[in-house]
């Protein structure tokens, strides 16, 4: 331990940070994975619960396994290139759509003080690097030269561009709340008790959030870039093995993203419903849970993945048309409405989450 | 006017999604009804029609007497029977085959048989692992008689009454 020690202090300042930094970046990727993997079973647990069915149930005990058996069979399976595809953006479309998806992660506070980057212009840089999603997704349908991918790249592209508008607007009522565009501040202008959350007078813009968070992350009811009976899978037809688990995992690391961000945004992140029951922090043991923390961002995004889920099992698929005019001609008046009645409320002095 | 104030309550209290949402939710915790196959399995009736069996009198003389009305019945043409006259007079068969592929399970021949010797049994488990293996001969539809000769008995008795 002494030489381990000894070896450290040895290495040169830059070295260190640089070491320090990449720790971190496993220390919240591997878990993110992990959770990726396992939000797959959750899915199907939860279609299949709602379906009157089991699920996965078989992999090891009660299924629980299933996600790694799945992992490990895209591993071994071939990666196939369509004969007449760009070969070079083929292959770099996947990498396209994961790396934006993995990178947001690192400017999301997940208890106070817990990021990786505490940039002051947070929501700014989740916005830009969450658009860059479409660019990989794009190119895949492009590389494809298929007719299907293609046509569904383009139904990304312009689901994209107008779900992005509204999903701006509902975040300019969050900073305008907050007075911030730093992920922490913005979390920590929403202490002070459940009532101080910006869902109670933004609740409009949560929705309207929420909504657009699904449509941006190509999920049903608005997977239409995904429509199986139109275009069979959209633009990751023509993948297998793991280059489709790349596009996976960058739907479902979004997935959790916007999951993760609403809490933030909306329902206080890490801080405790319970932050004035002094009585309740209190309590020993159980007074550790009360208190804000990792533990109640986790239960708060469950709720928002746990909808993701409920939506895919109940609702049917919009028609590529009633997205566009969901997009365009009602969410982005709501949050309009909603941040021009906001922005009076703050003119005349009347704060109701101060 | 009335209509299109209730239209837009509606729409943006998002009441209809609720109302969907509200029908899946219950289904989330409804009891689920799959059955675990390999481990639990549905009850079958005494009148499945799986496996064919050829059946034996308690005397061990076998039933099939070489009518031919099996295979004349047969709609897919998969049963195919040769016959011979023994010493005593009597007709039994010197071959009884049942292509399996072909076969449509329609139990017609089993109704046909005037002295229930072709029968199909519960069993629809079974495999053919070789080419040809799906070819079912007289001696192994015997043999397979010999083996569930006690169930063929049990189940044709449970459903006498109703034929």
């Amino acid at each position: 331990m002494d030489s381990l020690i000894a070896i450290w202090d040895g290495l040169p300042e830059a070295l260190q940070t640089v070491i320090v930094i990449l720790l971190k970046i496993v220390a919240i990727l591997l878990p993110l994975i992990l959770a990726v993997a396992y939000t797959t079973f959750a899915e199907r647990k939860v279609i299949g619960y709602m379906q009157v069915r089991c699920g996965p149930n078989r992999v090891g005990p009660k299924g629980w396994l299933q996600p790694i058996a799945d992992v490990v069979k895209l591993m071994f399976k071939e990666i196939i290139t369509p004969t007449e595809s760009s070969k070079a953006v083929f292959f770099i479309a996947p990498i396209l759509a994961l790396a934006p998806a993995l990178v947001v992660w690192s400017v999301i506070p997940f208890f106070d003080g817990g990021v990786l980057a505490n940039v002051n212009a947070g929501l700014l840089f989740v916005l830009g690097i969450t658009s860059l999603d479409v660019f990989g997704i794009i190119l895949a349908g492009w590389a494809s030269n298929s007719k299907y991918a293609i046509l569904s790249s383009m139904r990304i592209g312009a689901q994209m561009v107008a779900y992005e508008i509204a999903m701006g607007f509902a975040l300019v009522g969050v900073l305008m709340a907050a007075g911030s565009l730093n992920l922490s501040d913005i979390v920590n202008a929403q202490s002070g008790g459940i009532q101080h959350w910006f869902m109670w007078p933004l609740f409009g813009l949560l929705v309207v959030y929420f909504i657009s968070g699904v449509a941006e992350t190509n999920r049903a009811p608005f997977d239409v870039a995904e429509g199986e009976s139109e275009i069979v899978a959209g633009f990751h037809v023509e993948y297998s093995g793991m280059a489709f688990a790349l596009f996976f995992l960058a739907e479902y690391a979004s997935m959790l993203l916007i999951s993760v961000l609403t809490a933030l945004l909306f329902l206080g992140g890490w801080l405790s419903p319970f932050e004035n029951f002094e009585s309740l922090l209190a309590i020993p043991v159980i007074g550790a849970f009360f208190d804000s923390g990792f533990h109640w961002l986790i239960f708060k995004s469950l709720i928002f993945l746990f909808l993701y889920l409920w939506f895919r099992a109940t609702f049917p698929r919009y028609r590529y048309d009633q997205i566009m005019r969901l997009g365009w001609k009602i969410l982005i008046p709501v949050t309009l409405i909603w941040i021009f009645g906001e922005g009076i409320a703050i003119g005349l002095g009347w704060e109701p989450w101060k | 006017m009335m209509s299109s104030i209730k239209h837009f309550v509606k729409t943006f209290t998002l009441f209809e999604l609720l109302q969907g949402l509200s029908v899946t939710g219950k289904y989330f915790f409804a009891k689920k009804i799959t059955i675990q196959y390999p481990e639990q399995k549905t009850p079958i009736s005494p009148r499945f029609r799986g496996h064919h069996a050829l059946r034996r009198y308690p005397n061990g003389e076998e039933r099939c007497i070489a009518c031919k009305l099996c295979e004349a019945v047969c709609p897919a043409l998969a049963i195919d029977i040769e016959l011979e006259e023994r010493a005593d007079g009597t007709r039994r068969t010197t071959k009884y085959n049942i292509d399996m592929f072909k076969c449509i399970y329609c139990g017609f021949c089993e109704e046909a048989c005037p002295v229930d010797a072709i029968v199909e049994t519960q069993i629809f488990e079974y495999h053919f692992e070789e080419r040809g293996e799906h070819l079912m001969t007289k001696e192994k539809l015997l043999a397979f008689g010999d083996k569930h000769e006690l169930d063929i008995a049990k189940h044709r008795a449970a459903d006498a009454p109703y034929r």
